[in-house]
Order: C-alpha cells, then structure tokens, then sequence
C-alpha cells in the first residue's frame, strides 16, 4: 500500500481501482482514493496528467464516447455508480464545466430550473420560484439577477454565468459538486468570488475541483490529490501537503520544478 | 537617373488596375442582371392580372377565356385552386420530410465516423442528385398506382418530401455540429435523458439552422413541376382531399402554356410563384443571419 496515500474514514465517495482508458492510452491508473463529506478536494496535477479524466469518470460522463473505456469501481455512499442508473447518479453528482455554458435558448430561471423542466417533474409555480431563489442565492447572485430573472442567461457576465451554472448544478440538491477548471476561463474578481463561494458551499455539499492553479488548490481545498502522467502520487490533507510533501514529484510540482 | 515611375512602370500598372476593376464590375452585372430581367418582366406582364380574384377564385373555364379576351378584358378568375394546391402539398411534403429529416440528421450528427452513418450520408448526397422527374415516377409506381390508386395530392407531397429530404438532413447534422459539445455535456450532467436533451436543448439551440435549412427546401420544391405532372396531375377545382388530383402553381402555368387564351395567365401565375419562392428564401436568409 502506498503510504503517500491518505485513508479516509467513512468516505462519501470511495474509488477503487479506477482506470480510464482512451483506446489503448491510459490515461487514469489504477487510482484508489477516499473522498470526505462536506470537504473541498482538489485534484492537482500539470496538463494532460488525467485529472479531468478522474473527475468526468465520476458521474459517467465517459459513457458518451464509445472510445473510452472506464474500469474499477467508486461507491456514492457504498452504493456502486456503475450499477445506478446514469440519470439517477448524475442527479446526485452536479457538474460544472470549465467554461460557462448556460443553455443559450434559455433565461436565468429557466437555466436553474432546467434539470427539473427538462426531466418533465410537474411542480407548482411556487415550487419552482422556490427552488430558483435558494440556488440563486446559494450562489450570491440572486441579488444581481432577482428582477431579470427572464432574460437570457448568455446576457451575463463570464463570472455571473459561472455561478448561473453552479445554481443550475446545485438545484437539484446533489450530494457532490464535479468543478472542472471552474475558474480558468475567468478574471481574478469573478475567480476569487467563486473561490469564497465554494467555501461557503462545503457545508452543505462535497466538492472536488480540477485545478491547475496550486494557489488556489491550496486556498480553497482541505484535500488535495496530486496526480502525474495518470497515476495518483499522493493526496492529504492540502496543508501538509503543501509544507510537506511525501513524494519528490509532488514536491517538484509545487516548487515550480515542472507543470 | 531615371525616377521610379519609371522604373516601376507606373502609369501601365493604374491602367491595367482600371481594366480589371471595369471587368469585375461588368461580370458583376452580367450575373445580377438575369434576376432583375427576370423579375422585372414577369412584374410588367402579370401585375395586370394580380388581384384579389386572382388569389380566391379558381380556374376559369376556355371559353370565359376566351370571351375576355376577344373583349379586351381581364380573364376572369384566378388560381385559388392552384395556390390551395401547392401549400396543401408542400405542408403535406413538409410533414414527412422534417421529422425524418431532422432524425437522420441527429442520427448522423451522434454517429460520426462510424460506416453506417457515412453510407446514410453518401446516399443522401445521391438523393439530392436525383432528377426530380425521377422521383416523380416512383412516386407514381409506390403511391399512385398502390396507396392513392389514382393521382393524388398525397404521391406529389411524397415525391416533393423526398427531395426536400436530403437538405434536411445535411443542415440538421451542420447545425448540430455547430453548437458546443459542452451544452450537451452540461444537459446529461443534469440527469436529463438524452432524448429531451436533444429536444430541450440541442434543437431549440440550432432551431435558426434547423428553420434555414427547411425554408430552403420549401422553396426549392415549391416551384417543382415534373414530379407534380406524374403525381398530383392537376385539378380545375379547389380541392382537399389529399387522395384526389390536385393542382399547383407550377401546373397550372404549364396548362395555360398549352392554351392559347389563357396565355396572359401564365405571367401572373408565374410572378406569384416567383414571389413565394423569394419569399422563403428571403426568410431563410434572415433566420440565418439572426443566429448571431
């Protein structure tokens, strides 16, 4: 066993053994890791080192392209993903993309409500108002956007988009939030906004967030994993591991050595 | 020492510029003037006839025709019967081309690369290269002579949908392809199924390209005639019956070609096709333009 490698007790998520292929590249190892509730984990690593591969391997995301094959197993709560149904899974796994990408057709209430709409739940208008306001503010930015809630969602800035697409994820109550890159199509105003969002966010959802900015893994995260060429180097607590890294290509990483 | 406009050559150079800018120009004419032509004679000779007659009643009989004319008066009557006809057609035609079209389409978009979906392609291209007249005749064998037994508007909305098929498809994968793969990245990742991501999201966001590519094919097909001869036939009266000859704008000025007291019809009939056509081309070429 490797000991760079941090156990955690009770995870909310548990990985096991997870492989993700793109033919015949690997480009996820053999990756084990626990994941604790109510936390943000970062997942760390230079470019092309399979970071947004792992994440995306999480609500089945892989499943859309024929090419890539996904083995090993991860446990939502001992429950194995791979034996619910994707619709199901994905309900409890929010995503947010890298760049902001509300539906373009449709306006800010819309965008929020979308996965209810689309999936054809009936509820009643205040439901709806409901649930629109609490994902609107969950994400501080029910204040800019309360009187034009019907305006297109695209009218936005690129950071209020970001945090429509937070909402539009957080709406249906997922246990954890999927962040690929949320901030590296943004200014540092709208970055650090949402930094100081997924903060707050935490105590009622987990987070794992792709990063390949260190600062903010280490401002943001109490979990880190450090990932190379697909294998997991290490991962723990993001503190230690920042003072104190186990193994010399973490300790590489973050001195600015390669990346 | 010679100066450089000498050397350069300048005053050849500005006058050889001055030649093919006055080639360009005059190229330019000689492709637009065509249209213009065109348009501007079928005005000149068809707006006599363009009233609101024209447009409500049917067909007049050789005879009444032929009184006007020896009178020196406008024909009576119009082509309501014709202008029924057609838009019975084309929305019957319609109706099966857009959603087979548009599901080809899709399919095509989602299965890129794979050899199904290329041959799907490949006989599409080759559908659109189909003489229409050809399309008329197995429109006849299948729907004449099997479904209708007799000539029917429903084999000229058939032979009319298949050609307006091809352009379907083609423009539903382009549009398709067009819109971020992260839009429908983002709708799965919601735990919305995929058919009402397609319908909720991917359509309604190519729903410009999708409305060109159809308005494109309408206009191309409104204006069919050989097809219609061996199909819808032709009819003097109004008629809705989708299993009964019907008449269109196209037949109609074939029939007043043949008849030598109708003739003044024929450029009335024709500037109203021509209308239409613009018509949904000028759409689609807004519809286009506003995706932006």
């Amino acid at each position: 066993m490797n000991t760079n490698i941090l156990q955690i007790k009770d995870p909310i998520l548990s990985i096991q053994d997870l492989s993700v292929a793109y033919d015949k590249n690997v480009a996820v190892k053999n990756v084990s890791v626990g994941i604790k509730k109510n936390n943000v984990t970062a997942i760390m690593g230079p470019s092309g080192c399979g970071k947004s591969t792992l994440l995306r391997a999480l609500n089945r995301l892989h499943e859309l392209y024929e090419n890539i094959t996904t083995t090993g197993s991860v446990f939502l709560n001992d429950e194995d993903i791979f034996k619910m149904s994707p619709i199901k899974l994905r309900r409890k796994m929010g995503m947010v993309f890298q760049r902001p990408n509300p539906f373009p057709t449709m306006s800010i209430y819309d965008n929020v409500i979308a996965g209810y709409k689309l999936n054809g739940i009936s509820q009643k208008r205040q439901e709806r108002d409901e649930i629109v306001e609490r994902s609107l503010r969950d994400v501080a930015l029910w204040d800019e956007v309360k009187d034009s809630l019907t305006k297109k969602g695209t009218f936005l800035s690129g950071g209020q988009q970001q945090r429509l697409c937070i909402a539009r994820a957080l709406a249906f109550n997922p246990e954890i939030i999927l962040l690929d890159e949320p901030t590296s199509a943004l200014d540092p105003v709208a970055t650090s906004k949402i930094e100081d969002l997924l903060i707050k966010l935490k105590e009622n959802y987990t987070i794992i967030m792709v990063t390949h900015n260190m600062s903010q893994a280490a401002r943001i995260s109490d979990y880190s994993l450090f990932m190379y060429l697909g294998e997991l180097v290490e991962y723990g607590k993001t503190k230690n591991m920042f003072t104190n890294p186990q193994d010399r290509r973490t300790e590489e990483y973050l001195t600015g050595k390669f990346g | 020492m010679k100066s450089i406009s000498e050397i350069d050559n300048i005053g050849a150079r500005t006058k050889k510029d001055r030649i093919f800018m006055g080639l360009v120009v005059l190229l330019s004419v000689v492709t637009v003037s065509p249209i213009v032509l065109i348009i501007s004679k079928l005005i000149i000779k068809g707006y006599k006839q363009l009233n609101f007659g024209f447009l409500v009643e049917k067909m007049p009989d050789t005879m009444q025709a032929m009184t006007a004319v020896a009178n020196n008066e406008l024909i009576p009557g119009g082509i309501a019967n014709a202008i029924l006809g057609t838009l019975l057609m084309v929305v019957l035609a319609s109706a099966i081309a857009i959603p087979v079209g548009i599901i080809s389409g899709v399919y095509l978009y989602e299965n890129q690369g794979k050899w199904m979906a290329n041959l799907t392609r490949s006989v599409s291209d080759i559908l659109q290269g189909v003489p229409s007249i050809v399309l008329g005749l197995i429109s006849y064998l299948w729907v004449v002579k099997h479904v209708t037994n007799g000539f029917s508007a429903l084999a000229g909305s058939f032979a009319l949908g298949i050609m307006m098929l091809p352009m379907i498809v083609r423009s539903t994968e382009e549009t398709l392809k067009m819109i971020p793969q992260t839009l429908k990245e983002a709708g799965l990742a919601l735990g919305i199924p995929y058919w009402r991501v397609l319908f909720g999201i991917l359509i309604p966001t190519g729903f410009s390209g999708l409305m060109t590519g159809i308005l494109l094919a309408v206009s191309r097909v409104i204006g069919e005639t050989a097809p219609l001869m061996l199909t819808a036939l032709g009819s003097s009266v109004i008629n809705t019956n989708i299993s009964k000859p019907t008449s269109a704008i196209p037949l109609v000025i074939w029939e007043f070609y043949n008849d030598p007291n109708m003739v003044d019809l024929i450029w009335s009939s024709s500037l109203l096709l021509m209308i239409m056509v613009l018509a949904f081309n000028l759409t689609a070429k807004q519809v286009a333009a506003s995706r932006k």
